[in-house]
């Protein structure tokens, strides 16, 4: 075990306990019709309004499988650098449930149609975990019950029911809740370049069922736990601590853990187990009669593989070969619109190390006080990438951009007409320059000799020059001017 | 391959169906009948033999990802007790 993973280490009265967590993630399919059947996907339409009579399992109705869920299922796997099975099978996983209007879910067991692949985290100190990939494989979604409308009705909105779903097992191999949260930002935003989920969690197009257990380093994996159905990345943490610490406590005071489903009250902060039994993890699959086994050629894999876009480990590698840090370049291709935005910067002229500097110090910390995504916020790249352009330029100090990022955030426009219309721009006629650095000279006859003694002060003088030039002096210049009047060395 | 009597109610619970307790015995009886029956089948060298998945040799259609139903709400009501604002309305179910 590393020693950045050492440290991670659970301290219980009987030493350090190491957490393991495996999560099983579901992904819905970015896809017009159904896995299925030929009804609409939109979120958020009318109750029952998108429900085919397949989705509601009237008798005798068949299911049709739609191509593009296979390819995205197929694209994903590529993306997961995973085995693509060219042959899987559906079958029929049986349980009651009023959401489920057939009795039993479409899904994938044996014969899955994706296998072993590997997703990359990078961890804060800049060491990179590999998180295996178990499999994915591809199951309908089922309907939403609503609970809170009537006191001893539920209702029942099918339009959910038969969205194509990717379900992606991951092996144990994450070590703490930091972990699994990196882990799953890192696979949402696979998905999301690759186009083949939204990612949005708070629709719950992206949920995780979480399985937790404690062990002492290096010992066997303990019976785990299995937290249901989270959608929050922030209550996954929070599950994960809590159920960890949980165990750790019962094992011990000299107490076994019960394998079982849990689920986590947002509450309390707690998890609890779910009241259903065991029993009801009974599924009888078996394969479904309707379908034929899925089965597709390699040259098709090898058509989906070659229109794969750049992936973030990709550009990462790609973005620190223009001279950015880890870090940097890491911030940049966490999200896909960020990536494209700094990338638009870059295409409009601006170098890497300057473009990734302005975002991460100046435009993203104005994002994140707004609350604004990047595809929210009011500047656009070419906006920003002219700001930087005329620092380099010596058209504007560096401060001056600072004012003109601050302008056009606030009342949008042309940067360069806002510089020029505003009279901003930086003062390069030295016979100016070198009026203010007299008038401030002759102004503080003791701070030129104590300047004499102590050349830092240097710095003092420039400073106030730039104020007697409202920031529009060229700081390079003012410095020079400012050491040969005092007879400083360079 | 045989079912004893608390299997018959396990079957019998997870498919939602209710056996009175003295159906309980004859059912068993039934079941083992015909799992006999099906064990016959094992007297068939199978090995080497994939199994068959269809009586024809097709391979699964495909639709394109293309919405073709209309909104069929009405429609999936008029069997639906309550369906009240177009949703069905089922027992409470909470967890």
């Amino acid at each position: 075990m590393s020693t950045e993973r050492a440290a991670k280490l659970i301290q219980g009265t009987t030493g350090g306990w190491e957490v393991v967590v495996g999560l099983e993630v579901h992904c819905q399919v970015l896809s017009n019709a159904k896995l299925f059947s030929g009804a609409a996907t939109a979120f958020g339409a009318d109750p029952n309004s998108q429900v085919s009579f397949v989705d509601a399992a009237m008798p005798g109705m068949l299911p049709v499988i739609n191509k593009f869920c296979v390819e995205q299922a197929v694209r994903t796997g590529l993306g997961l650098k995973a085995q693509i099975n060219l042959r899987s099978v559906f079958d029929r996983k049986n349980y009651f449930y009023a959401d489920l209007p057939a009795g039993y879910q479409i899904s994938q067991y044996k014969n899955p149609i994706v296998g072993e692949g590997e997703v990359l985290i990078d961890l804060p100190g800049g060491e990179v975990a590999r998180v295996g990939i178990e499999r994915l494989h591809l199951e309908q979604d089922a309907g939403k019950s609503i609970h809170d409308q009537h006191p001893d009705h539920s209702f029942v909105d099918l339009n959910r029911a038969g969205i194509a779903l990717m379900e992606i097992v991951t092996k144990p191999d994450m070590r703490s809740a930091e972990e699994a949260s990196l882990f799953l930002r890192k696979l949402r935003a696979i998905v999301r370049y690759l186009g083949t989920c939204d990612g949005n969690m708070e629709e719950g197009s992206m949920r995780a069922d979480v399985n937790v257990s404690v062990r002492k380093p290096g010992t066997p994996f303990n019976t785990r736990c299995e937290i249901k159905n989270m959608n929050s990345m922030r209550f996954i943490v929070q599950a994960i601590e809590y159920e960890s610490r949980r165990q750790i406590d019962v094992l011990e005071s000299g107490g076994t853990i019960a394998q079982q489903t849990l689920l986590f009250d947002t509450k309390t902060g707690e998890t609890r187990p779910m009241r259903s039994k065991e029993e009801a993890h009974d599924y009888r699959y078996f394969p479904d009669p309707d379908l034929l086994p899925l089965e597709f050629e390699q040259s098709w894999v090898d058509e989906i593989a070659a229109s794969l876009p750049e992936l973030p480990d990709a550009k990462k590698d790609r973005f620190m070969a223009m001279g950015l840090n880890a870090y940097d370049a890491l911030v940049l291709v966490a999200e896909k619109e960020t990536a494209e935005y700094f990338e638009a910067m870059l295409a409009a002229g601006v170098d890497a190390k300057s473009a990734a500097n302005w975002l991460n110090n100046e435009y993203f910390g104005r994002l994140n006080k707004a609350g604004l995504s990047v595809t929210e916020g009011p500047v656009s790249a070419a906006a920003n990438a002219e700001i930087i352009k005329m620092v380099g330029e010596n058209i504007i100090s560096g401060k001056i951009a600072k004012d003109v990022l601050d302008i056009v955030w606030a009342e949008g426009g042309d940067p360069r007409a806002i510089v020029e219309t505003r009279g901003l721009k930086q003062v390069t006629d030295t016979g100016a320059i070198e009026k203010a650095v007299d008038a401030v000279i002759a102004a503080n006859p003791d701070k030129v000799e104590a300047a004499k003694l102590k050349p830092a002060m240097a710095g003092w003088f420039v400073g106030q020059v730039m104020k007697a030039t409202g920031g529009k002096a060229n700081p390079g210049t003012v410095n020079a001017l400012i050491k040969a009047r005092l007879g400083l060395p360079d | 391959m045989s079912v004893d009597k608390d299997t018959v109610r396990r079957i019998a619970r997870l498919a939602r169906l209710k056996i009175e307790e003295e159906r309980v015995e004859p059912m068993m009886a039934e079941l083992n009948g015909i799992l006999d029956w099906i064990e016959q089948l094992k007297e068939v060298d199978v090995s080497g033999v994939e199994p068959m998945t269809s009586a024809v040799a097709h391979n699964l259609k495909m639709r394109e990802d293309v919405v073709t139903e209309p909104n069929n709400a009405d429609a999936l009501m008029v069997n639906a007790p309550g369906g009240e604002d177009h949703f069905f309305v089922v027992p409470k179910v909470v967890e």
